[in-house]
């Protein structure tokens, strides 16, 4: 592309061909008001507000849709750019309310700060304003459409981002409202972004629905808890309570926007039944207690059951969304006792690969990438309810190039496959295998003898030499491999095979993870075969043997294997049988009440320090939004109290960043931990009956979102057969 | 993934006669295949046409899956045109234009005439279901302000006289129930 010339505002700048005026000048810092343009969203061009003074033309254009030209002299603030934007807001100030003391958008609207800089003190106009009936969208967001400007943002956003089109313009000219069809709900993932792109009040965000006024929040910095991408958020939050999370802009994460998920889960914290004291249970009665006696009854419970067993018969759990302090810590305690029962992948069938240490994470590629794959193929991987944001990505990426799955499940996909087999679960590596092979016959060179003899005997197909055909043609192609492969049986043969397919086409891969810091738990060595940073440590139960032989005693941290592990039944059994159980949570319903001995309120997400490594690898820390409320403490801070009880050595942490700076330390040095996959063993054909289970559902995933009201009221809500009634009992 | 042996097509063709649905391909073959909102208009011409002149919910929704387009794009198309009628109308629309020119040149006063003649208000139908008036936007036919549109067909520089003509041939076309509505240009236009 080659570059033209221009002035702006007399300052002269070098622009790409084909770019528009209002991309060079934000890219320069000056500033042209606008409704309708978003960096994000195709040109509408009708909101006009955005016009400026061409020298060569003679009417005002608007900056959005015109492209630049060579020697352009543009003047944004002419008379004739000012006159033309005044009366284009004396047009949009027509028909909107004057409720803005009442609206959720004021104090943060840009029609209302716009309207300062170019609204006319008095209306010339004295007809009578039309009023335009609200609808329902459902329980994510508010509207008050009689403040719509017609911008059309969350329509092409529904369009062209999301791909799924669920708002419209109906009726015309001065009868012109947005709606949805006939008055339907939203059931878009990622619809809570059209909160943030409305302009004007028309939709706001339902649950912090006249909870405060914008000039009241403060906001902090933090990290998204819900899946492993770790979106950037701002939390917003007034007098230390939380209010709403908004995304904050981090092109290489999550762009500029945010799944519904990690954008209402807030409200478990500020409106679930929160546990605000320990409580120990005496005689099977629920007593609070303070923290220094429930930690005392914990030490000398776990001295009891860890001593009498060398360690054997005590277990520890840790959830898929804890910080990778608190993982670190709950491991270096544990291990400090002489426990080596430490995991934290409830979800997890297949741990035949735990014999080699790594701490690789999920993907080796940025996740940025997928946006420009010419092949990907996706393997049993819902993108849409897993990692929403990703969805998004790969939709991208189909505008040129294409998209394959294998998915044993009905996937809901908001872009064109171009190839689509649906093999039964229990054979997803079999079918995974054949494309395998097709690839192999096409580049017979890179795959060793070994592996061509374990895949002898399978046999391809047409659609399986397409596939292969597009990942090796493809100059850049990925395979990823959903949540659901490793709670598959034979994880371990399909990482394999994405492994080896991957070198064959020349590929990248990678695979998804429950929960937001699967990867840190990893690292932080919260599994039994390995401790922190991949070290060495003695072997130990992981959470199958653990929830499926039955312990003596259990820690849970954050974890609830009754609901989110695939062994939920045989959890519940062995906790009811188990002599003592500790659980830190955040939260006093749930099972627990009926299984624990004692329950130490700790920190959810926002009221922690903390650090996340999401799948790619990035570490993320954050600071604490807003302090926990009453006697609850941040998760490692509870952690490091304990092991002082026990008199373990090197627990002296004033804060959470020594924490992690002690894990990082000894992530550096170890470096890259490279160890082949071996080769799996013979395919066949799993035999349980647990294959069939879908992963947990899009809001089922983690104990906060279990409990975000407004979110479980949304139609996807009760798209898997875990329910929240089962959850509370 | 959706289920595949469910044919999107189905629904259209089991609420319309064969005829009208080969008119609708007729008009889908006029564009490329990949541009897919184009014949919405086309296709809900046909359908109204075949629905007693209004559409529903059910033949908007069968449309779209037809089309393969969003429910909301057909939606909006159809709350667009003031052509298409959502709900049910008498057997003669009459859409009087009240746009700037016609305005200017008496449209009030025909609305008016209309609305005391057949003792309704506008978008009302008549207890017989014979008429409906509306307003409509403006149907390019300024030169001939003010002018109203029955039946396909456009009467121009309207005064009291004529619409009482207009509104009288079609009671008594309704009477004789023998000739066809485009007749009556014909006999206006005498």
């Amino acid at each position: 592309m080659g570059k033209v010339h221009l002035e702006i505002d007399g300052k002269p700048f070098e622009a790409e061909v084909g770019s528009m005026i209002i991309e060079v000048a934000d890219l320069a810092g000056i500033y042209i008001p606008r409704f309708c343009y978003h960096k994000k969203l195709s040109v509408a061009a009708n909101c006009r507000m955005c016009m400026v003074d061409v020298s060569s033309i003679p009417k005002a254009v608007p900056a959005s849709a015109t492209p630049v030209a060579e020697g352009m002299q543009i003047q944004t603030k002419t008379e004739k750019a000012v006159s033309a934007r005044k009366s284009v807001m004396e047009f949009l100030l027509i028909n909107h309310p004057l409720d803005c003391p009442v609206c959720d958008q004021g104090g943060e609207c840009e029609l209302q700060d716009l309207s300062m800089e170019y609204g006319d003190d008095v209306s010339r106009f004295t007809e009578g304003k039309r009023v335009v009936k609200d609808k329902n969208i459902g329980p994510l967001i508010s509207t008050d459409m009689t403040r719509c400007i017609h911008c059309t943002r969350c329509v092409r956003f529904g369009q062209e981002v999301v791909g799924i089109r669920e708002m419209g313009a109906i009726g015309r000219g001065e009868h012109m409202e947005i709606s949805t069809y006939i008055e339907e709900s939203i059931e878009s993932e990622v619809s809570g972004n059209i909160i943030d792109l409305c302009p004007v009040g028309a939709l706001n965000a339902k649950p912090s629905l006249f909870k405060a006024r914008a000039w009241e929040m403060r906001q902090s910095p933090s990290i998204a808890a819900h899946d492993c991408l770790g979106s950037n958020v701002w939390v917003h939050h007034r007098r230390g309570d939380i209010i709403r999370v908004v995304p904050r802009e981090n092109e290489a994460i999550n762009e500029v926007w945010l799944s519904d998920r990690d954008r209402f889960s807030y409200q478990a914290l500020t409106e679930g039944e929160r546990l605000l004291k320990p409580r120990i249970k005496r005689h099977g009665e629920w007593q609070e207690a303070d923290w220094q006696s429930a930690l005392s009854f914990v030490a000398s419970e776990m001295k009891r059951v860890i001593g009498g067993s060398q360690g054997k018969n005590f277990g520890g759990l840790i959830g898929n969304s804890v910080t990778t302090e608190e993982s670190y810590l709950f491991q270096k305690l544990l291990r400090g006792m002489e426990c080596n029962n430490i995991d934290f992948r409830t979800r997890r069938r297949d741990f035949s690969g735990d014999g080699r240490s790594s701490v690789r994470s999920g993907f080796n590629f940025p996740m940025e990438e997928l946006d420009h794959m010419d092949a990907t193929l996706l393997i049993a991987a819902d993108l849409r309810h897993e990692q929403p944001l990703t969805a998004l990505r790969v939709r991208k990426s189909t505008g040129f190039g294409n998209a394959m799955a294998i998915n044993p499940f009905d996937g809901e996909y908001n872009f064109k496959l171009a190839h689509e087999i649906q093999p039964d679960p229990h054979f997803l590596a079999q079918e995974f295998a054949r494309v395998i092979v097709a690839a192999d016959k096409l580049n017979p060179d890179v795959l060793h003898a070994e592996a061509k003899e374990w895949l002898n005997g399978v046999e391809s197909e047409l659609v399986h030499e397409e596939i292969a055909k597009k990942l090796l043609h493809g100059e850049k192609s990925c395979i990823v491999l959903g949540v659901y492969v490793q709670e598959h049986p034979q994880a371990q043969t399909i990482n394999w095979l994405a492994e080896s397919l991957a070198s064959i086409t020349q590929s990248e891969w990678g695979y998804m993870t429950q929960g937001c810091n699967a990867a840190g738990n990893k690292i932080a060595g919260a599994v039994p075969m390995q401790s922190a940073a991949g070290g060495k440590s003695k072997a130990g139960k992981n959470a199958k043997q653990m929830l499926l032989e039955g312990l003596q005693g259990y820690f849970l941290f954050n974890c609830e294997p009754d609901v989110e592990s695939v062994w939920s039944k045989e959890a519940l059994n062995s906790l009811n049988n188990a002599s003592f159980v500790v659980a830190a949570t955040p939260f006093a319903d749930g099972r627990a009440l009926d299984y624990a001995d004692v329950l130490l309120p700790i920190a959810g997400c926002y009221e922690t320090s903390g650090t996340y490594i999401n799948v790619e690898g990035t570490w993320q820390s954050f600071a604490a939004a807003v302090k926990a409320p009453e006697e609850s403490r941040p998760g490692w801070k509870v952690l490091r109290v304990l092991a002082n009880l026990f008199e373990l050595k090197g627990f002296d942490y004033e804060s959470s960043e020594q924490v992690i700076n002690e894990l990082r330390e000894k992530f550096d040095a170890a470096g890259e931990n490279k160890v082949a996959r071996k080769i799996p063993p013979p395919l066949m054909q799993v035999n349980e009956s647990e294959v069939s289970r879908k992963s947990l559902g899009l809001y089922q995933v983690d104990s906060i979102v279990r409990r975000a009201k407004a979110l479980q009221q949304t139609p996807k809500a009760s798209t898997h057969p875990i329910s929240v009634s089962r959850v509370t009992t | 993934m959706t289920d595949l042996s469910y044919d999107h097509k189905q629904h259209l063709k089991t609420l319309l006669p064969e005829p009208a649905i080969n008119e609708i391909d007729h008009w889908i073959k006029k564009y490329p295949p990949e541009r897919k909102r184009p014949p919405i208009i086309a296709a809900l011409k046909v359908v109204q046409e075949h629905n007693g002149n209004y559409l529903t919910e059910e033949l908007m929704q069968a449309v779209g899956e037809y089309l393969d387009v969003p429910q909301i794009a057909v939606f909006e198309v159809a709350t667009f045109y003031s052509m298409f009628h959502l709900d049910k109308v008498g057997k003669h629309v009459i859409s009087v234009c009240n746009n700037i020119s016609c305005s200017l040149r008496g449209a009030d006063n025909v609305i008016e005439q209309l609305q005391n003649r057949l003792n309704i208000k506008l978008g009302e139908t008549t207890d017989d279901g014979l008429y409906t008036i509306k307003t409509v936007e403006c149907m390019a036919a300024c030169g001939g302000a003010p002018m109203l549109e029955v039946d396909k067909v456009y009467f121009e520089n309207l005064t009291e006289e004529k619409v009482d003509q207009i509104l009288s041939d079609i009671a008594a076309l309704e009477i004789a129930k023998q000739k066809k509505p485009a007749d009556l240009s014909a006999e206006v236009k005498k």
